[in-house]
């Protein structure tokens, strides 16, 4: 038997991806998205693509089965789940879509070139897949359920099972495992790193604009590489790693120097990142503000002989907040007139996501 | 993939078993398939071969993940035909490839016997068949996005018919009325001088009258307020001709899926009261039995707060099998009212095989319920009705009383689940316009749904169209010209 049913299965995924692609822009000012973020699927509420029929509405009801007095909850856990309840119009059905997929769509959207991972280098590893089952391995692969079912099996079949005292006990035969093959799986690797100017200029605006961009710009990089690994630097004064929800979420007042998270940058990249294995990217968000124009010309040597020469692409990012100046764009784009590699945007407001976005992974590379 | 020999075994001695408990069905094929086939061929409802249609993916999609997810299995798949087909999952076990058997066998006296199921098609999949080549061939001819979605605006109809009526209906001829030629009337022959005394003005009069009123009726169109809608608009609505076969495809193969929801607690009931007899009673090895009552708790399961028709349809039939063995019937058992009498009821007339074998062949959901629902079933199984509460914003059980129980599952049940909803005029406020009704039953129409259906339904009539219903005790008319919805309050 042939499946038939791919065909008509790919025409449904085409009809909902058509309606995302029609949403696109919405989808990604919308930091929503980032909310629904599963492992590596994504549930996106599409407008609802079912049959209209006449049909009955919230006040139909039904018959149940199963204990309980009037008055108490009919189906436990599932209150307006999408059911009755929904305001008019609200129809909204949830469809998974893989990252893989958003970021094909986002491609396609924004005209991206893929991105070519830079030198030859292409580690085979090998990875392990948990497929099957077998009588033997170790005690951490046990498939717990099995071998109880295998025991009790067992102990009623030969008699042992006490009904009045249901204990169960599995005894070797009993035990199950999971087995695993090896694949062989090339990867190229990539490290990101955030940096981000966390001195009182930037508001919780301004932050959302820089959470909903790098949420699209780890999405397109996590498709082009197999493996992405992602940093993220705060700086006021003084520069620090943090993880990803400080990050977001810190907020400090004082001074700024920029040359503080370009040390640390370079830093981490000396003791942790080889340029020969990784593919190294930067994303640098800010209001524009730096503390003198010594320090900015600290940065600017700093990018110039350590950063950019062994960088696939340095993006700069600019936040406008109603304190920043906006210098260092300016700065940096006087200073870097022919560099391929960097990469500046001004982004007055989440409108201009969008293009941000196609701007920064516009180059390929 | 056709069975392995032991399956094969295994199948001819259910299927004597099954022949000795009296069951009567058509010859059963049984299909080994991995469980991407049985997925693929469940979202088609069990037919190998359906016409091309995205929403046969989407419900694979739903199916896939519900089997990825463990949230729902197909445990089986049968379809009513001559030869039955049915399917076994090739990775299953042994024991469960005889519980499905059992189960289908049961199935497949059902559609044999049950007399909802006398004007089905045994041979629909030759009909599926054609139907697929017919809309291949269109797609191939006016192109795919044309056919797909006049497809999906004629699905949006297809609960639309008269699932009282037989799928064959003739051709409407009425409304077909000549309306420029004005028949004479007949005068009777008389000399001019008499004229006046054989054929009196008054009598001529009133027999123009009588005609012009005939007219009048006959213009009135429908003539009777019709249910089947999707005939009507077979007949009357301005299509290409491709267009009204893809609405009599649509129509065709509504009218095969109706007995079946119409049955459902009965057959699946009766499958499962079936198989449960044969496997405890002849099959199942002694080896077998822990992993037999593990498979029943997971057939008979459900969510808090529904009806699974599996679990009330065989707790229906064992009822019945129970009281009609012991006499717990008639005008004697009806009016005791010594409840200590009740339950040690026993008269022995073991009655029970015959009426079920004679419940399956002349009842259906509806009259099924109606007939063997008690009370003491409802207590005995805790039955209950649910509302949504508007305050709460969730459903809550509403009443455990008899009446009000039985009153809801039958209008459930009614129609197959479908608002009732006819063809009062198609030449609404005389412009060619189509007005529908719902007959309002204490339940609203779906706003929303009501309003795409009402687009889609205008395109294919090609002028605006309406339908009154109420909202909320308000009397409604909803209206759609093809671009936009409107509503109004009807004043009464």
């Amino acid at each position: 038997m042939i499946l038939r049913i791919n065909r008509d299965h790919s025409r449904f995924r085409e009809i909902v991806k058509g309606r995302i692609r029609e949403d696109f822009r919405k989808y990604i000012t919308k930091g929503e998205m980032i909310g629904r973020k599963g492992r590596n699927i994504i549930s996106i509420p599409v407008p609802r693509i079912d049959i209209p029929k006449f049909r009955y509405g919230s006040n139909e009801g039904g018959i149940g089965q199963g204990k309980g007095a009037a008055g108490d909850p009919s189906q436990s856990g599932q209150e307006g789940a999408g059911t009755a309840g929904d305001q008019p119009g609200a129809h909204i059905l949830e469809v998974d879509i893989t990252l893989e997929e958003l970021a094909e769509m986002m491609g396609e959207e924004l005209e991206l070139p893929r991105i070519k991972p830079k030198g030859s280098k292409h580690i085979i590893e090998r990875r392990d897949r948990y497929s099957g089952i077998r009588a033997s391995g170790p005690e951490s692969l046990r498939h717990v359920k099995r071998t109880y079912k295998k025991s009790l099996k067992r102990q009623i079949a030969s008699g042992t099972y006490d009904f009045k005292r249901p204990i169960i006990i599995p005894i070797k035969e009993d035990k199950v495992y999971r087995s695993w093959k090896s694949v062989p799986a090339p990867r190229a690797n990539a490290i990101v790193f955030y940096i981000m100017d966390v001195s009182g200029s930037m508001g919780d605006d301004q932050k959302e604009i820089v959470r909903i961009t790098s949420f699209w710009i780890d999405t397109w990089l996590r498709y082009q590489y197999q493996d992405v690994a992602i940093r993220y630097i705060v700086h006021d004064a003084a520069a620090r790693e943090v993880d990803q929800h400080t990050f977001y979420h810190l907020k400090e007042s004082g001074g700024t120097k920029i040359s503080s998270a370009y040390n640390m940058l370079q830093k981490i990249l000396d003791e942790e990142y080889n340029p020969e294995e990784w593919n190294i990217y930067t994303f640098q968000f800010s209001d524009g503000d730096n503390w003198g124009t010594g320090d900015t010309e600290n940065c600017l040597k700093l990018l110039e002989e350590k950063i950019l020469p062994i960088s696939n692409l340095y993006a700069y990012g600019q936040v406008e907040s109603p304190y920043g100046s906006g210098q260092f764009l300016k700065d940096l784009t006087s200073h870097f007139k022919e560099c391929g590699n960097l990469i500046s945007a001004n982004i007055p407001s989440k409108e201009m996501i969008y293009e941000t976005i196609r701007t920064f992974l516009g180059t390929g590379r | 993939m056709s069975l392995p020999p032991h399956l094969r075994e295994q199948a001819a001695r259910i299927a004597d078993i099954a022949h000795s408990y009296g069951l009567d069905f058509y010859p059963t094929i049984f299909e080994v398939v991995t469980w991407e086939e049985l997925t693929e061929v469940a979202s088609y409802c069990g037919f190998p071969i359906r016409y091309p249609h995205w929403r046969f993916g989407m419900e694979y999609e739903r199916l896939m993940k519900g089997h990825i997810y463990g949230l729902s299995r197909i445990y089986e798949l049968v379809i009513n035909h001559n030869p039955c087909y049915a399917y076994l999952l090739e990775a299953n076990e042994d024991l469960d490839q005889k519980l499905v058997m059992a189960h289908v066998y049961a199935h497949c006296d059902f559609f044999k016997n049950n007399r909802f199921f006398d004007d089905t098609d045994r041979k629909m999949i030759n009909q599926m068949a054609h139907h697929s080549s017919s809309v291949r061939r269109w797609m191939e001819t006016f192109g795919v996005d044309a056919v797909e979605q006049f497809i999906d605006v004629a699905l949006s109809l297809e609960n639309l018919i008269d699932i009282h009526s037989p799928p064959d209906r003739p051709a409407l001829i009425s409304g077909d009325v000549d309306r420029e030629k004005i028949p004479s009337i007949q005068k009777l022959r008389s000399k001019e001088y008499m004229d006046e005394f054989i054929n009196p003005q008054k009598f001529l009069e009133e027999q123009r009258r009588k005609i012009m009123e005939e007219r009048e009726r006959n213009r009135k169109f429908p003539q009777k307020p019709e249910r089947d809608i999707l005939w009507f608009l077979i007949q009357h609505a301005p299509l290409e001709r491709w267009q009204r076969q893809m609405l009599e495809i649509i129509r065709r193969e509504a009218y095969y899926f109706i007995p079946q929801m119409q049955t459902k607690i009965m057959n699946e009931g009766w499958a499962t009261y079936w198989h449960s007899r044969i496997m405890t009673e002849k099959v199942l090895d002694p080896s077998e039995v822990i992993d037999y009552a593990d498979r029943c708790a997971g057939i008979l399961a459900m969510p808090h707060g529904s009806v699974n028709p599996y679990k009330i349809g065989v707790q229906l039939w064992r009822d019945i099998k129970e009281r009609w063995d012991k006499g717990r019937f008639g005008k004697e058992w009806e009016e005791c009212d010594n409840l200590a009498e009740k339950s040690n009821w026993d008269k022995n007339p073991r009655l029970g095989e015959q009426k079920i074998f004679e419940a399956r062949r002349i009842y259906n959901d509806i009259t099924f319920i109606d007939e063997f629902l008690t009370r003491e079933f409802c207590i005995e199984h805790q039955l209950f009705t649910f509302e949504w509460n508007e305050n709460t914003n969730r459903y809550e059980i509403q009443s455990r009383d008899f009446k009000k129980i039985k009153e809801k599952l039958l209008f459930s049940l009614t129609n197959a689940g479908n608002p009732i909803i006819l063809i009062e005029n198609g030449n609404y406020k005389n412009r060619g316009e189509l007005l529908l009704f719902h007959e309002h039953q204490g339940v609203d129409l779906d706003r929303n749904y009501a309003c795409d259906t009402l687009r889609n339904l205008s395109r294919v009539w090609g002028r605006p169209v309406h339908v009154t219903t109420r909202l909320k005790d308000k009397s409604k008319i909803y209206s759609h010209d093809g671009e936009t919805f409107s509503e109004e309050d009807i004043k009464t």
